[in-house]
């Protein structure tokens, strides 16, 4: 077993190994719902919380799961902290709610949480995966903020609805519909690729 | 409008209009993924549409004759999706006992659609939707011969594009996502095929 607490856990998952850029997991939910940036951070926390949840969970119970069930029991555990989020949304934001839709309930067949649960929380112990759990969802929030952020000012000219190009600026409006969803992750990732420079492809 | 009671719109709209790919971003992870070559996304195509269907009818069953007579509704995430993997384990079983040929054929297809979140999402959306069980076969069936479709033009196209001289770092995965846009901007154009 590794330290008890190790901050590079916390860390990788922002950079090095974000999940949306490098490992290509969970794209949904980052384009559906990043045409404004409200509803991206909405998604942001959700995701934050059920992956720190269910990695917290899945860490503590890892002794007493037998291996050949692990999966069905992972995936029960995670769509509890779904429902957990999806009624504590519809409570107190239920416009938000509204906008997330059906990408919500759809936050228990992201692959970022499974493949976490599976490849880190199964192994490590509670504290470092609840880190991990953090810094991943730190990272995705990251990246579908700086997606709804690109998206919201130059399709609708504002930004958390508040207008900052001026009245004059005509929105190009196609990017807050969906091909400039597939644009802007397109290009981010051709960037990512260009700083590593020449990195393999990955998928 | 999804609501009308007549089955042609219903397909066409989960077809063209609402493209699960390329309008409403579900499934990308096997989109992006095994596009690579037409033959492994035929066969992709073909058992998402088959799981799809299925799949949706027993959730269907499920929310209308258990969960909302009993009241259980706040269930639904956690049912369906052990709904939708149980049965396709059970599936895989059978065809792999009774259809030899057409298990080979699915090869791994069939176990990887279990987390391909567009089976779970037209499940949902039939449910909000509130279609009775006919009009939830023909959406099923419209989104998952949507998904057939798109998924072998855009193999087809990656194909291609793998010969052509791009930039480096365009290379491999963001050519694909620039790919996407052009065609969901194609597919944005079937709007104005009949009255929303």
């Amino acid at each position: 077993m590794k330290k008890l607490i190790d901050f590079k856990v916390f860390l990788k998952g922002i950079w090095k190994e974000n999940p949306i850029l490098f490992i290509m997991l969970g794209l949904c939910p980052v384009l559906a719902v990043s045409s404004s940036v409200k509803d991206a951070l909405g998604m942001g926390i959700a995701v934050i919380f059920v992956l720190t949840g269910s990695n917290f969970v899945i860490s503590s119970i890892k002794k007493i799961v037998p291996s050949y069930v692990r999966i069905p029991v992972y995936i029960v555990v995670i769509a509890t902290f779904v429902t957990i989020t999806d009624y504590t949304l519809a409570a107190f934001s239920p416009q938000i709610h509204r906008n997330l839709g059906v990408y919500l309930p759809l936050i228990v067949v992201n692959c970022i949480i499974l493949g976490r649960a599976e490849g880190f929380a199964s192994k490590n112990n509670i504290l470092n995966s609840i880190l991990d759990g953090l810094g991943m969802g730190i990272g995705f929030s990251l990246i579908i903020f700086v997606i709804a952020s690109i998206r919201e000012i130059i399709g609708n000219g504002t930004f958390l609805s508040r207008s900052i190009l001026g009245v004059s600026y005509n929105p190009f409006l196609i990017m807050i519909m969906p091909p400039g969803a597939f644009l802007v992750i397109g290009l981010l990732i051709a960037l990512k690729q260009r700083i590593e420079k020449g990195g393999k492809e990955k998928c | 409008m999804l609501n009308e009671s007549n089955l042609f719109f219903i397909f066409l709209s989960a077809f063209l209009i609402n493209n699960i790919l390329l309008i409403r971003f579900l499934g990308l992870c096997s989109f992006i993924g095994i596009s690579t070559n037409i033959k492994s996304s035929i066969g992709m195509g073909i058992a998402v549409i088959f799981v799809t269907v299925m799949a949706c009818s027993i959730s269907w069953a499920v929310y209308n004759l258990l969960l909302v007579p009993f009241h259980l509704e706040y269930l639904r995430t956690t049912t369906f999706i052990l709904t939708i993997a149980s049965f396709v384990q059970f599936e895989e079983m059978i065809i792999r006992k009774k259809l030899p040929t057409l298990y080979r054929a699915f090869g791994i297809y069939l176990p990887l659609i279990t987390t391909n979140c567009a089976i779970l999402a037209s499940a949902f959306l039939g449910i909000d939707y509130k279609f009775s069980f006919i009009q939830n076969v023909f959406f099923s069936l419209g989104i998952s011969v949507g998904y057939c479709f798109v998924i072998i033009v855009f193999a087809a196209i990656r194909e291609e594009i793998e010969i052509a001289p791009i930039s480096e770092s365009f290379k491999g995965v963001p050519i694909a996502f620039i790919i996407a846009a052009l065609m969901s901007l194609a597919f944005l154009g079937f709007k104005g095929l009949f009255k929303l």
